[in-house]
């Protein structure tokens, strides 16, 4: 079937072309399209019919008119994928953009990926220490998770992003992760900042990365993540590797749906984004797992700007909706000069439970945990009515856990970003910091471990 | 026109066929692969299908067959335990024919057709029997019966029937007319199951936490509606109550939420503990799970499925409880169907049916007379997932206007770390009225009273926070910063509630009411010795009051708050002399 020529071109809208009756064509065929002066576009089938055929153009549908000439491939969208993805570089629609030579396929994948039997899963418990205390101690990463980073425009997203895949590790291990990038949409320097990170540690040669920048095709966006995740499933269950994905920004591929589904005339949901956006989203996110019988794992970081810094817009909204918490980026903490400026309290580790705790972590960790947010939460809190009723007002537990506040931004939180704690470097510091309370006051945390780690009873 | 067509068009899960005959709701099979799809409309000679596979690769001009069946699910013993996909096919089976991997075009039983129950007929030869009416056992996991009954289209008189091991294929009872009767019976989904009537829910579904039972309870054959943003816990609140609710069977739906979340229930239910059988929870669970990248149309079908297992168990005269996470994603799947095929949106781009699909869920729950002439009862529990939290959506507000228990999640409590995050402010249930008389006979003659008092100090509080808000609670008389202190127990001591507590998860509803007692016997030794010059300070610090609240996470409480109580009361006289 392949090869036939059709120039049956009758509307062009958008990154979509509508043709005229073909030879019956598949649901989801690659497509390509041949313009009148020789150069190449390519598309993907997105309804068809006996009488109408329509394609979505990856590059954007400038300079296609009705002589174009329209080829379908027979067949739906495929990476070729082997061993040899990491260590190089590709291009949002899978092509190579380092200069090397073609992947030589091990076997042909299909992009769109099946979904994981929730029965063959199987429930991820290995903590990851990143070495930032904020996520370990607060919002506990654990292999096979997906936990996204909501922050904006601005933040150091990029910079949390890259310590984490500089740093991650299971406790007492020195196994790396192989990361697998993907852009869609950001600009070169981000990109740049990204990649001569990952060169100068090394972590390149470990890397795959797809890449999709601010000035490749919008509509390529759908599938670059798709490629990274079929490079990573690939990987983590054919080569039992540990993938960590990481792909950025979400934003900018939500909102290359939003052009389709515009061009579409579909019905929207809310502002303008296609009602189908949360199955979308599940489609990538629910990518991530560890599953029967295979050694490897795929834990997922996606990160996402959040339009106007507001956590209910749709992106972030269906986002927290499908992964296992959220790690939220503040821009007050950022102002403020603290990095990383993680805001633990609307922050979450869905699956941090099943990760914590002696055998793990540390036998204290839960404890620990619970008490330092909730005295942070409290101090946050104080700020408000200080601001209103004065300092000399507050009893001496409020004042104390006021102070705690600052101390907790400025010491716990604050970190360079060359900074690798270990999880009881972590969990020793809270202990110090909270030792700044009254322990009474410290109702949430156990006695047999105050009487085993407070520096009181420590020295 | 003839049982096969072809493909015309193919729209994402959304294929037209045209040259076969179709009626609404048949079931075919798409393409060279058979996909496994189902008819949603009819337009002239073509019909409009549904499939419940993925349909990448498709071609227009392959080949549509009509099956004559419409959707339905099989019914029978091996339901329970088991894990099916949103229309029945067991995940185990597809894991082993396909690998861990959902690929398409597998077709699978319901249950081992093979495996033989030993059925124990109940009803004799010559016994005149009407559908719905009990002909036999089968002891279908440790606790529970699974009673064959007579398809309920179906009624004569018995010519034959034989107790013995049978699989579910087999002949166990024929009727004088010829009709035979197997174990295993199959029913449409999307038509509820007939019963004799309905009856006035009166009794409660317990569920062992404290702030359903207590302040917003539901009725067994009532249903609830749990909204709330992401995070806020409407999932662990419906493993909690798939856990703890003293339903005799629970039906779980996994609704286009996560795998992993499934998952979680499959590596803990068999290991929990049923606290009111002391048997494992499996054997009374059937759980459903078409998680978010599962394909839509399987997801719109899986309430379904959901539902007509409950009904049917109802009519064994068991106490059903059916918890779907999330009808939001339900909601949506129709919404995503509904788009495909260019129907005129309603709000937000639902369908304008909306509303009636969700009200018509709801109502399949109930406490009935069974055909059998039973009692039984299906308690319907919904998650809810607004955009950004709003309740003001449709699927919300549909939901709203057909549930009568509401719990409100509330993300600000969540990170406050109040668990359940359930707002006692805006959270409400209109089943008291019908259940008080209940409480009254089974656990206390005052407990409706006691509600009232616990729910009204919760009033109070919130009006004196506004004030405490701007002036700091110093400032306030002594009596209102009491009230404070007495609410903020109510809040810490008995609203709050670990989900993943090994003790206190699990709150025995004579224990909730004591522990509310314990709250009054606080006020009221307070408010006595402050008269009598106690120090608020000193009265809220005594530490048999702290050990009182301490209690309740550990093993027999039940037995040993009344003496804490006793303690606690004694303490708190003490302060006055010390003054
Ligand atoms: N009853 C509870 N007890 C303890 N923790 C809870 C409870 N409810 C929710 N949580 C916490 O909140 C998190 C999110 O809850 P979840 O039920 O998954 O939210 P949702 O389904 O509304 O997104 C959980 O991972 C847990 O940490
Ligand atoms: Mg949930």
């Amino acid at each position: 079937m392949t090869g036939k020529e059709y120039r049956t071109i009758t509307d062009v809208k958008g990154p979509l072309v509508f043709l005229n009756k073909t030879e019956p064509v598949a649901f989801g065929e690659i497509v390509t399209i041949r313009l009148a002066d020789g150069s190449i576009k390519n598309g993907q089938v997105l309804d068809t019919s006996d009488d109408l055929v329509i394609v979505q153009v990856f590059e954007g549908t400038a300079k296609i008119d009705r002589t174009a000439g329209v080829t379908f491939m027979g067949d739906v969208f495929k990476l070729p994928v082997s061993k040899d993805l990491v260590g190089r570089i590709l291009d949002g629609a899978g092509r190579p953009r380092d200069g090397g030579p073609d992947i030589v396929a091990e076997e042909n994948a299909d992009i769109i990926g099946a979904a994981i039997n929730p029965y063959s899963r199987q429930s991820p418990h290995d903590f990851i220490q990143t070495g930032i205390s904020a996520i370990d101690c607060c919002t506990t990463l654990v292999r096979g998770q997906k936990l996204p980073i909501f922050s904006a425009s601005g933040l150091p997203h990029n910079d949390i992003a890259l310590q984490i895949a500089r740093q991650a590790k299971l406790k007492g291990s020195d196994e790396q992760f192989i990361v697998v990038f993907c852009a869609m949409g950001i600009t070169a320097e981000e990109y740049n900042f990204f990649r001569s990170d990952l060169e100068r540690t090394g972590a390149l040669e470990n890397a795959a990365l797809f890449v999709n920048l601010a000035d490749d095709p919008a509509v390529e966006r759908i599938i670059t993540p798709r490629l990274a995740l079929t490079a990573a499933e690939y990987l983590a269950f054919e080569h039992d590797y540990h993938v960590l994905v990481i792909y950025t920004d979400m934003t900018n591929y939500c909102d290359a749906l939003r052009q389709i589904g515009a061009a579409r005339e579909e019905v929207p949901g809310r502002r303008g984004y296609p009602g189908y956006m949360y199955t979308d989203l599940a489609m990538l996110y629910e990518r991530a797992g560890i599953v029967k019988g295979k050694k490897g794992s795929i834990t997922q970081f996606p990160i996402l700007t959040m339009p106007g810094d507001d956590i209910t817009h749709p992106i972030p909204d269906l986002s927290g909706y499908i992964t296992e918490g959220q790690i939220v980026i503040s821009r007050e903490l950022h102002q403020q000069g603290i990095y990383p400026p993680i805001n633990v309290l609307p922050s979450l580790s869905r699956l941090m439970g099943s990760c914590i705790g002696a055998e793990t972590t540390r036998e204290d960790h839960k404890s620990v945990s619970d008490q330092m947010y909730a005295a942070y939460a409290q101090g946050r809190e104080l700020r408000g009515l200080v601001a209103i009723v004065g300092e000399d007002a507050l009893n001496e537990r409020d004042k104390q856990l006021l102070d705690f506040s600052g101390v907790f931004e400025d010491r716990f939180l604050r970190q360079s970003r060359d900074e690798d704690r270990s999880i009881d470097e972590t969990l020793d510091l809270c202990w110090e910091l909270m030792s700044s309370i009254d322990t009474k006051y410290l109702v949430r945390l156990d006695q047999k471990w105050i009487e085993k780690y407070h520096p009181d009873n420590k020295a | 026109m003839s049982k096969e067509g072809v493909i015309y068009r193919i729209s994402g899960p959304v294929v037209t066929a045209t040259g076969m005959s179709a009626g609404m709701y048949d079931v075919v099979r798409v393409g060279n692969e058979g996909l496994m799809g189902e008819v949603i409309e009819l337009h002239g000679e073509k019909a409009v299908i549904q499939v419940y596979e993925d349909t990448s690769g498709i071609r227009p001009g392959e080949p549509v067959i009509n099956t004559g069946e419409t959707l339905s699910v099989s019914l029978g013993p091996g339901l329970l335990t088991q894990i099916y996909d949103g229309i029945q096919r067991p995940l185990p089976t597809l894991e082993e024919v396909m690998g861990v991997f959902i690929t398409r075009g597998v077709d699978a039983d319901a249950f081992d057709l093979e495996k033989k129950w030993t059925f124990e007929a109940v009803i004799e030869k010559g016994a005149a029997v009407e559908g719905g009416q009990v002909i036999g056992h089968v002891q279908e996991t440790e606790t529970i019966v699974h009673k064959i009954m007579v398809p309920p289209t179906m009624n004569g008189v018995i010519k034959d029937i034989k107790s013995g091991d049978f699989n579910v294929t087999e002949t166990v009872c024929t009727l004088e007319d010829g009709s035979e009767i197997q174990m295993m019976q199959k029913w449409p989904v999307r038509t509820p199951r007939p019963y004799r009537q309905k009856y006035a829910p009166d009794t409660p579904l317990i569920t062992g936490m404290r702030i359903l039972d207590f302040l917003f309870p539901l009725a067994k054959g009532g249903a609830a509606g749990i909204p709330g943003p992401f995070g806020s816990g409407k999932t662990v609140t419906q493993q909690s109550l798939a856990k703890y609710s003293d339903a005799q069977i629970v039906v779980y739906i996994g609704c286009g939420e996560r795998g992993n979340e499934m998952t979680e229930v499959l590596d803990e239910f068999p290991h929990l503990i049923d606290p009111n059988t002391g048997k494992p929870l499996m054997n009374r669970t059937v759980m459903i799970a078409n998680t978010s990248n599962m394909p839509v149309a399987a997801r719109e079908a899986s309430v379904y499925t959901g539902i007509t297992i409950a009904e049917y168990f109802r009519d064994m005269g068991y106490d059903v409880a059916l918890m779907a996470d999330s009808t939001s994603r339900w909601a949506e799947a129709m919404r995503e169907i509904s788009s495909r095929l260019e129907e005129m949106p309603g709000e937000e781009g639902y369908p304008a049916y909306l509303s009636s699909r969700i009200a018509e869920f709801y109502e399949r729950a109930g406490r009935v007379e069974t055909k059998n002439g039973d009692d039984g009862s299906v308690t319907v529990i919904g998650a809810v997932s607004p955009p950004g939290g709003d309740i003001s959506e449709p699927v919300s507000q549909g939901t709203l206007r057909i549930v009568k228990a509401f719990w409100g999640l509330d993300a600000g409590l969540a990170r406050q770390r109040h668990f359940p995050a359930i707002n006692w402010l805006n959270s409400y249930s209109l089943y008291p009225q019908s259940l008080n008389q209940w409480f009254r006979d089974n656990i206390a003659q005052d407990f409706p009273e006691i509600r009232t008092q616990i729910s009204g100090l919760l009033q109070i509080e919130a009006e004196l926070q506004e004030i405490v808000q701007l002036v700091g609670s110093d400032a306030l008389p002594v009596d209102q910063q009491l009230t404070l202190e007495v609410a903020r127990m109510i809040r810490e001591f008995f609203l709050q509630q670990n989900g993943f507590h090994d003790v206190d998860a699990y709150c025995d509803i004579h224990l909730q009411y004591s522990m509310s007692k314990a709250i009054l016997s606080f006020q009221e030794a307070a408010k006595n010795a402050m008269a009598a010059g106690a120090q608020l300070n000193d009265v809220v610090n005594v530490p048999a009051r702290t050990a009182l609240m301490r209690g309740r996470f550990e093993k027999g409480y039940i037995d040993t708050i009344d003496d804490m109580v006793k303690a606690m009361v004694d303490e708190i006289a003490d302060t006055v002399e010390d003054n």
